[in-house]
């Protein structure tokens, strides 16, 4: 990975200030699961959350001291979720080309039938209003870096995280009564 | 401003509710990974004991640390983070062997440690000190000044206690088996009693 949130592990200092990188997870393996499992559902969310973490670890000894290491997680989460997505489809994903798209079905896998009715809300709302949900609601980002992150302003990620609260919030799925929200 | 979970009480219980044994099958995932990829600068595990929980902590190369629960295993691992390297995970694995050998050696049925060591965290004097201890056999003792005298510095009496009491890896590098002249056990990093049942068990267990 090339990315900028991932610099190349390289010779560190050897007074390291971070603390270990068990205490990250700890602290932060939760909120990091509960966004994958929004943004992927329940099965590949495991993926992304273990391709997270070890992408995490590799950089650690290189993340600024002042970094947000919240933050940092919820991007790298955001690009590892990106390519479970494209594994899952083997094939491009259209990223800009269909916003209000929801999740393919076969990213979602096999739920427990007890959480049927609230992975599929999640599923079925658009990609951005689901990612504004997962980054800012449930990762802790502002909206400001959740548009950094998937495009757009500031206002936009807000709106479209409402929006898909809205939809949550409805007491069944079904787009039918929806419609009494409008 | 927004804070960042603000209306995050709207949302289904199912997506904030925490997965304690999924976190827990992934932590260790986690471990296994970073190992496959080289990127596990340090293990440690914790290990129950008739002298305390240990903490056990191995680099790449062996067995690093070796810590007493009095000596606060948080802040052994901040140290660790500090020196050797922040990649540090909860990874039992590596040191299956370390903890297995320490068991059967408290129990009685192990003389000696067949493990490779990590002897990167002491160094000068200190270091010929900690290279000296092993040569001092299960059952015996050595006052501080045979160990500075070994050690090439006879003067340097305190010098090797700082050193004894300084030793990354107490318990498979014996300096419990360094005492006073006259006799008194003297200071120990796991502390006194855990000083006396080492010297204890060594006694009785010696054929």
């Amino acid at each position: 990975m090339g990315s900028h949130v991932l610099p190349t592990p390289g010779v560190y200092s050897v007074m390291n200030t971070h603390e270990p990188f068990e205490r990250v997870v700890a602290a932060h393996g939760a909120r990091v699961l509960r966004v994958c499992r929004a943004v992927l559902g329940p099965v590949d969310a495991e993926d992304a959350w273990s391709e997270t973490f070890l992408a995490a670890l590799q950089a650690y000894p290189d993340l600024p001291a002042d970094a947000n290491v919240e933050a940092w997680l919820v991007t790298i989460a955001h690009r590892k979720a990106i390519d479970v997505t494209r594994r899952r489809a083997r094939l491009p994903v259209p990223v800009a080309a269909a916003p209000e798209r929801a999740a393919p079905e076969g990213t979602w896998g096999a739920a427990p039938a007890a959480d049927a009715d609230v992975w599929r809300a999640v599923r079925e709302l658009p990609d951005r209003q689901r990612l504004c949900v997962a980054y800012h609601y449930l990762g802790g980002l502002p909206f400001a870096e959740v548009a950094a992150l998937i495009g757009g302003s500031a206002d936009a990620a807000r709106r479209a995280a409402h929006d898909g609260i809205k939809k949550l919030r409805a007491p069944s799925p079904q787009p039918t009564q929806d419609g009494a929200d409008r | 401003m927004n804070t960042p979970l603000d209306g995050a009480g709207a949302l289904p219980a199912r997506l904030l509710q925490d997965a304690p044994a999924t976190l827990e099958r992934l932590r260790e995932r986690l471990a296994d990974d970073a190992q496959d990829a080289g990127s596990l600068d340090v293990a440690y595990r914790t290990l129950d004991t008739a002298v305390g929980p240990l903490l056990l902590a191995a680099t790449d190369v062996g067995l690093v640390r070796v810590a007493f629960g009095v000596q606060d295993h948080d802040l052994v691992l901040d140290d660790l983070a500090r020196r050797i390297s922040p990649r540090v995970l909860r990874a039992p694995q590596r040191l299956d062997r370390a903890a297995r050998e320490i068991d059967e050696y408290l129990a009685g049925h192990r003389r000696d440690f067949d493990l490779p060591l990590d002897l990167r965290l002491t160094s000068g004097f200190r270091r010929i000190v900690v290279e000296h201890l092993p040569r001092i056999g299960y059952g015996h003792t050595e006052s501080y000044t045979q160990v500075a005298t070994a050690a090439g510095n006879p003067k340097a009496v305190r010098a090797a206690g700082t050193a004894c009491a300084l030793n990354p890896l107490p318990i498979v590098v014996p300096c419990h088996r360094v005492v006073r002249s006259d006799g008194t056990f003297g200071n120990y990093a796991g502390g006194t009693d855990a000083k006396r049942t080492l010297l204890h068990l060594e006694s009785a267990s010696r054929p």
